[in-house]
């Protein structure tokens, strides 16, 4: 008897052992999840543009923001239109204010939201860290494409404007930060 | 077969010979006091969480801010401070220390063995770890509520959610919240090693012809409970470390500026959250089929039925989490999803509405104390039930998302739901365990007064909600005075109907009427009615055998 309920207890206790696993598993599922389906405004990263280019347009806004780095950091134009499938290509500049270099990386979302899965980056200064010098000003480009795909959706009908969102952190706090700190 | 676990169990003493006081009830591991020490400490922390909610509604009787000041030396922003800590510990005490432990730790320790027909728990000794690890628990959580939390001020005041980032360190520096949360994983382990410890009773040491499908609904309901416990809490606990890491350790699994995500803790809170209000209200269901049942004289409507409703309910609470959650910005897709997921959790509940209804139609109803606090349940159950497809829905729940009115839909389930299922199973087997009457009159005045008094706590709740009054707010504007000022009256006329239960209850011990083995005669046929009140410190030295159709 009381090896068979300890059997049955040991049985159980898989579960919630299970669970925990799948509790922290969440972290690295969330991303990939964001990542592949383009949930919460996660944009895409392209290899290649698309062949075809539609009539219909939508007007792409460029936001900035920092994070808590010595960095003035803003779009060299608020907002333009494309059609879809077309190349865009967009700058911002950023200034280090420090008398230090700095390393920085930014963040990037769009809204609305729905869009993620059909904005794709062909080249982005966001895909990697860059190290400005002091008082140095840099024009960061971005290429980018509204996948035609976009139309077929009737759930985006309504989408007229999508707006592309940077936020620059110092690099020395992201995880994974190489040799970020070592700059200071 | 489970004989010789009454010989492991009683390895000192005869079978009818108990042990002195304090081994008694300090090294317990006979079941059924464990269920009495978890009825009590139940008790203790419901007056704690009960007297918080009287700081609220004193608090929120007139608009401004005038009483709490008086408890944090006249400083209103240590004020404001305290009333968000007074919320926050309010929810926890309630759900983790007052509800749990009552309906699961103490009825479900009581009565499941009995129901079953076993001799006790399947480890005696883990029920007793279950038992004190939740007592080592409610002691952090206090403790955590008398050191810094944000800044200078005491304990942690960011809602019984526990939201980073104010849960995180740019919310709340201090210690509060690290104590608060090593108090719930602690409480969350020990009602983990008390549902291993029901399922493995459950599935193993039912009496010979006792069937899954004969067995009594409570047990069935704790069944399920403890399977959803098993799911839920570990993902809390999974959350939590991760809070605590990001808080200690430099992680960055909920900090933005680390690549973190701050939703996360929201999607995992509620993937624990909402299965967590099924916990809370399956075993009222469980305890509820049994009295409408007895006191109607009739068997249970639909048994098949509502053993499955819950197994539904169970499985079905878990893939509705997000629709706490609508307004963080979610796709329409989702919404849609969460919202017609949600919407379907009221079929199975409707099922077990209307077989109570039917259970009660043509039977020879008796309206004795317990049967009130039932149909009082079943009807502000109900309640409850309809404001909560209101508020599934997505559009709607934009307009009154975190207001009143989901303050009063919440209560109406589980303070009024999970707490008449409470009082309803107290007096149905009050006589059973303590082996004495009640006085059936002070339990009736008890009934009304808590019936009237919570009504007009919540039902007002509904109206201030609507016209748009917050949650979680000290104050609020002057349009709001009326139905404030209501409400806190009728938090008056419950402080008048507690009393009266604290009074039956001394009256009760003083008076001491020696209690009948089955005080409700025919209709009630489970099988802790054919022993003696208060039950054998060891029951059932003959196994009993379930014949037929009988048994639940």
């Amino acid at each position: 008897m009381m090896t068979r309920n300890l059997r049955t207890a040991l049985l159980f206790v898989g579960i919630p052992l299970v669970m925990l696993g799948l509790s922290f598993a969440s972290k690295p599922l969330y991303d990939t999840f964001c990542r592949v389906t383009g949930f919460g405004g996660t944009t895409r990263i392209a290899e290649a543009a698309p062949s075809d280019v539609l009539d219909r347009a939508v007007t792409i806004r460029f936001d900035a923001n920092v994070n808590g780095a010595p960095l003035r950091f803003r779009p060299l134009e608020r907002s333009h239109e494309i059609r879809l499938g077309e190349h865009g290509l967009a700058f911002y500049e950023a200034t280090n204010t420090s008398d230090h270099p700095i390393s920085v990386i930014a963040s990037y979302n769009v809204t609305p939201h729905r869009a993620g899965p059909y904005f794709n980056k062909l080249e982005c200064f966001c895909f990697e860290e860059r190290v400005i010098g002091p008082g140095e000003t840099k024009t960061l480009p971005v290429v980018f494409f509204v996948d035609p795909y976009m139309d077929e959706k009737p759930l985006m009908d309504d989408v007229r404007t999508i707006t592309l969102s940077y936020t620059f952190f110092e690099a020395a706090d992201w995880p994974g930060a190489s040799n970020g700190a070592s700059l200071d | 077969m489970p004989m010789d676990e009454i010989a492991l169990d009683g390895a000192d003493h005869g079978h009818d010979g108990k042990p002195g006081f304090f081994v008694r009830w300090f090294y317990s591991t006979n079941h059924k006091d464990i269920g009495v020490l978890y009825l009590v400490f139940a008790l203790l922390a419901g007056i704690v969480g009960y007297g918080l909610s009287g700081l609220i509604r004193w608090e929120l009787a007139e608009p401004g801010i005038g009483v709490l000041t008086s408890f944090v030396g006249g400083d209103i922003e240590a004020a404001k401070h305290f009333y968000n800590v007074v919320i926050t510990y309010h929810g926890l005490i309630m759900i983790f220390f007052m509800v749990m432990p009552a309906l699961i730790g103490g009825f479900g320790n009581y009565f499941v063995p009995l129901m079953i027909g076993a001799p006790d728990m399947a480890f005696p000794r883990m029920n007793n770890i279950s038992l004190w690890l939740t007592g080592v628990a409610f002691v952090l959580l206090l403790l955590s509520m008398f050191v810094p939390g944000y800044g200078a001020f005491n304990g942690f005041g960011g809602g019984w959610v526990l939201y980073p980032p104010l849960s995180g360190s740019t919310g709340h520096d201090g210690p509060a919240m690290d104590l608060l949360i090593l108090s719930l994983h602690t409480a969350g382990i020990a009602s983990i090693l008390g549902a291993i410890n029901y399922i493995v009773t459950i599935l193993n040491m039912r009496a010979p012809g006792m069937t899954l499908h004969k067995m009594p609904l409570f047990a069935w309901s704790v069944l399920i409970t403890a399977v959803l416990l098993l799911l839920a809490l570990p993902v809390l606990a999974g959350a939590l470390t991760m809070l605590l890491t990001d808080r200690n350790f430099g992680s960055q699994f909920f900090v933005p500026d680390g690549g973190g995500d701050p939703l996360m803790f929201q999607h995992l809170f509620w993937f624990f959250g909402h299965p967590e209000v099924y916990i809370m209200i399956l075993p009222a269901f469980g305890i509820i089929s049994h009295i409408v049942s007895t006191f109607s004289k009739k068997p249970i409507f639909g048994y098949l039925g509502m053993a499955y409703a819950m197994v539904s309910i169970g499985v079905i609470g878990f893939i509705v989490w997000a629709h706490h959650m609508y307004t963080v910005g979610m796709s329409l897709d989702l919404k849609a999803y969460f919202v017609a997921a949600t919407m379907i959790i009221a079929v199975p509940t409707g099922i077990k509405i209307f077989s109570w209804i039917a259970t009660m139609w043509g039977g020879s109803i008796d309206f004795k104390v317990p049967m009130l606090w039932a149909i009082g349940f079943i009807f502000l159950f109900t309640v409850g039930g309809v404001t909560g497809v209101y508020l599934a829905n997505a559009g709607i729940d934009h307009q009154v998302h975190d207001t009143y009115f989901v303050v009063a839909h919440f209560h109406y389930v589980l303070s009024l739901g999970a707490v008449f299922g409470l009082f309803a199973g107290w007096y149905y087997w009050y006589e059973k365990m303590f082996g004495v009457k009640y006085n059936k009159a002070l339990a009736q005045v008890h009934f009304w007064l808590m019936f009237i008094g919570s009504n007009v706590i919540f039902f007002p709740q509904h109206f201030l909600g609507l016209n748009g009054m917050p949650r979680r707010y000290i104050d609020y504007a002057e349009a709001f005075t009326q139905w404030h000022y209501v409400s806190s009256i009728g938090y008056a006329i419950t402080l008048v109907g507690t009393t009266v239960f604290f009074i039956l209850l001394i009256e009760s011990a003083i008076r001491r009427r020696k209690a009948e083995s089955n005080p409700w005669g025919e209709g009630a046929t489970t099988l802790e009615w054919t022993l003696s009140s208060p039950p054998p410190f060891h029951q059932y030295s003959t196994l009993p055998v379930v014949k037929g159709e009988g048994g639940h």
